[in-house]
């Protein structure tokens, strides 16, 4: 079979520090693959681009057959993504933001109506589609998002850590849906997460990175014999180490203690 | 639905929602417009320059598209912080599109507060010398809008740094404005100023707006225009090649 996500000797290097150290793995269609490591490691770097919003320093990326790097369009049709922080407009009501994600991604028009409405109502959003986002708690926002991912019938669904500071129902709720998706329509799932008992229930494959290398590929109960241990979690303890990392600040923290400056400022 | 007109759309109801601030923005070239205007306008007269509220309100009319639009970027940046930029970067669309249709809304914003900055000075007394050429300024706001935008836009797509933008502007935006023919004629200024006005293209878009609206100007229509569009096709080359090196 061939494989929908294929990455070749992918390195990916900021200045000094090599996030990515020639990665390579493939996904199969219809997979559900989990994509591990602590934090800095490099999952979301590698989601980035696979997703084309970082250019890589060298190696090779494809979706479907595509070359990420020189076929970005075509590449950019195939994939839904929910990002590990959110991208919705808080502006704009929640129907607005997937009309809006609908017209980026040519959805017919005729269908688009259709298609917003059964998505919303998997996510149990339907109700509250003309309330604009900012009054949306994160659990509603994250699951607009991966509502908003679904809506142009991707064949790749990135999930980068979906159910980070959700709560047990909401997550439980999410990983239906996401089951359902892979079920019905075949769609390739391709996530990240740090609660391992998630990737050891719901993964078909898993692999494991850290310090830019994946350490580990295959199968919850391979990588337990692998290592010779009985959960996931040791397997993956085993393979990681047991020291806490510390991950770089993105452009969003820098923002955020910024404004802090700002705010503390003007009250002076 | 076109994507550059979803795009523009979408700044339009940020607008419209933004509610007080809309009102807001227009409080400062008004109070420019009123104090100057009103302040001048008899030592202005004495000096045998007919009245300075007509001198002033293409001035104040500039000041208003180049305050609203310079300041725009914001929401680039806003997008790229708050991540919805992730949401249009992924998309199989070009960035060109992106940047158009976002540039567009801002430059959109930028006419209707010029507009309405123009409404008010009517209630106070302005008296355009032709209704006809009003559809000429409203060219020229366009064209200045989308100038200042897009400049705006070029800043937002590289500096990551909310203070580090507000900087720019800030450093930009009054020595623009005040080195401009906005406040006074450019006749008997020293050579420097002179030198200096010359050299900044609001002169250009002030004096083009005072040459449709009250049939006064220093340059002809003609050079006002090729300057004006100059540097319009220039910040939207620069905008759209900033935002496309954007990485995430």
């Amino acid at each position: 079979m061939q494989p929908v996500i294929s990455v070749k000797n992918i390195t990916k290097k900021f200045k000094e520090v090599v996030a990515v150290n020639d990665v390579s793995f493939e996904v199969n269609a219809g997979e559900i693959f989990a994509f591990l490591g602590p934090n800095g490691a490099g999952k979301s770097t590698t989601i980035k681009m696979l997703t084309t919003l970082l250019q890589p320093t060298g190696g090779e990326l494809f979706l479907s057959g595509h070359d990420v790097i020189k076929e970005q369009d075509a590449a950019r049709k195939i994939f839904g993504i929910v990002f590990q922080d959110p991208s919705l407009d808080d502006e704009l009501t929640a129907y607005e933001n997937l009309e809006l994600h609908a017209v980026l991604y040519g959805v017919d028009k005729k269908m688009m109506r259709q298609r917003i409405e059964e998505l919303m109502t998997l996510v149990e959003l339907w109700d509250r589609r003309d309330s604009r986002v900012k009054t949306f708690s994160g659990g509603m926002k994250r699951r607009l998002e991966i509502a908003r991912g679904l809506l142009h019938h991707p064949k790749i669904l990135f999930l980068d850590e979906p159910t980070l500071g959700l709560d047990a129902q909401t997550r439980k709720l999410l990983w239906e849906h996401i089951r359902k998706m892979n079920d019905t329509e075949g769609m390739t799932i391709f996530f990240t997460t740090h609660y391992l008992e998630e990737a050891e229930a719901i993964a078909d494959r898993i692999a494991i990175i850290d310090h830019g290398k994946i350490v580990a590929t295959g199968k919850a109960d391979e990588l337990k014999t692998l290592t010779n241990t009985n959960t996931l979690e040791e397997a993956y303890l085993a393979l990681t180490g047991k020291t806490v990392r510390d991950e770089s600040v993105d452009s969003a923290d820098n923002m955020k203690s910024a404004m802090r400056r700002v705010i503390a400022n003007k009250r002076r | 639905m076109n994507i550059i007109y979803i795009l523009w759309l979408r700044q339009m109801k940020k607008y419209r929602r933004s509610g007080v601030r809309m009102v807001l923005s227009l409080v400062q070239p008004l109070v420019y417009f009123l104090t100057l205007g009103f302040g001048f306008n008899a030592l202005f007269e004495q000096a045998g320059r007919g009245s300075y509220i007509q001198f002033v309100v293409p001035g104040v009319i500039a000041q208003t598209i180049l305050f609203t639009s310079i300041f725009w970027g914001v929401n680039i940046m806003w997008d790229k912080q708050f991540g919805f930029l992730k949401e249009t970067l992924v998309a199989p669309v070009s960035r060109l599109k992106v940047m158009l249709g976002n540039s567009l809304g801002g430059a959109t914003i930028g006419v209707i507060q010029g507009v309405a900055l123009f409404i008010i000075a009517l209630i106070f007394g302005f008296h355009p010398y032709s209704w006809t050429m009003l559809l000429l300024t409203l060219l020229i706001m366009t064209i200045l809008a989308i100038t200042m935008v897009s400049f705006s836009g070029g800043i937002g797509s590289i500096v990551n740094d909310m203070q580090a933008f507000m900087a720019i502007t800030n450093f930009l935006v009054i020595p623009l404005f005040f080195l401009s023919s906005a406040l006074f004629p450019l006749e008997n200024v020293p050579a420097v100023m002179k030198a200096v006005a010359y050299a900044n293209p609001l002169t250009y878009a002030v004096d083009a707006l005072r040459y449709s609206l009250v049939n006064q100007s220093h340059f002809s229509i003609t050079t006002d225009l090729s300057v004006m569009l100059g540097t319009m096709l220039l910040l939207i080359y620069f905008s759209i090649y900033r935002f496309k090196r954007i990485q995430a």
